[in-house]
């Protein structure tokens, strides 16, 4: 993977796996203290303690398509290579928390990248999921909660075309002006 | 900045048309593989490029989705097009580049692009 951009996408998908209805993620960058973390949390079937133990193991995966599972393992990696910190907790039946920090000036941190494609990815994909996506630098936040969309929407679907290239500016706008010329 | 009151501009307008289109409506179903091996040899370009031009072309029957992995992860990224009726075609190691040419040649005008095809691969 390229940029933690990528690895967001990675890891939200084990989440919609999970039958989540609702996944919040959140990156958020302190200039000041040099971090970046990345949080998702979601409301899916969640992990007994025995499988979360060997989610970090590469060569564990509930699929039957292939015999290895390098989502979190690859994520982990990511963040403890630029001195950062990696934890997943979960409770069945409650849902997950995946977080991960980093060490923003590290040179070997991986730049988010394209995080607006990652979100208008997961969003106009999963239409029958909701989203709350928080986008922080400092004291600039910028928030997209699906189920506000959807309401002002009333029964037209997400994924129509007007509402999509509306998504990808609303997304793209909000980024810049959080953004401030500072690129993570 | 935008926001969120244009989407209720959108919605009044929307309204306004002739019903809105139900998923069930596409007659055609493009599905871009995005489980780690898919995203790791750039899967995400692939999905925004095919969905950027089905937009623009007014492709009103074509809905693009993802999946998870497909098994067959060297051949990553992977789109498939499934449509009624016919045989399902399975598009492998696609760029944002291929996947125009697949929307104009294949789901404009229903000619099947076989050179990216995997037929062309597994010989």
């Amino acid at each position: 993977m390229t940029e933690l951009s990528l690895h967001v996408l990675d890891v939200v998908e084990n989440s919609i796996h999970a039958g989540a209805t609702l996944i919040e993620i959140t990156i958020c960058a302190k200039v000041k203290n040099d971090v970046l973390m990345i949080t998702i949390t979601d409301n899916g079937c969640g992990m007994t303690n025995d499988v979360l133990e060997h989610v970090t193991d590469p060569f564990f995966t509930t699929r039957k398509t292939r015999k290895v599972g390098l989502g979190i393992p690859f994520f982990r990696y990511a963040a403890l290579s630029c001195g950062g910190h990696f934890s997943i907790t979960s409770h069945p039946g409650a849902g997950t928390k995946v977080e991960a920090d980093f060490s923003l000036s590290h040179i070997d941190r991986l730049p988010l990248g394209d995080i607006t494609g990652t979100m208008y990815t997961l969003i106009t994909c999963n239409t029958q999921t909701d989203f709350v996506y928080i986008y922080k630098i400092d004291d600039r936040t910028f928030t997209l909660d699906t189920r506000q969309v959807k309401e002002i929407l009333g029964g037209i679907p997400l994924n129509t075309p007007e509402v999509l290239a509306y998504l990808k500016e609303y997304l793209t706008e909000n980024k810049k002006i959080v953004d401030n010329g500072y690129i993570l | 900045m935008k926001s969120l009151e244009e989407l209720k501009q959108i919605r009044e307008r929307m309204l306004s048309q002739l019903g809105p289109r139900n998923e069930s409506d596409a007659k055609i179903r493009v599905v871009v593989g995005m489980a780690t091996c898919g995203i790791a040899s750039g899967a995400r370009p692939v999905l925004l490029a095919l969905s950027d031009a089905v937009q623009k072309k007014g492709l009103n029957d074509v809905m693009v989705t993802q999946t998870g992995c497909i098994g067959l992860c060297q051949y990553e990224p992977i789109v498939e097009v499934l449509e009624a009726g016919k045989e399902k075609v399975t598009y492998v190691k696609m760029t944002p580049e291929k996947a125009l040419e697949v929307v104009d040649r294949h789901l404009m005008r229903g000619q099947i692009v076989s050179e990216y095809t995997i037929n062309q691969y597994i010989k």
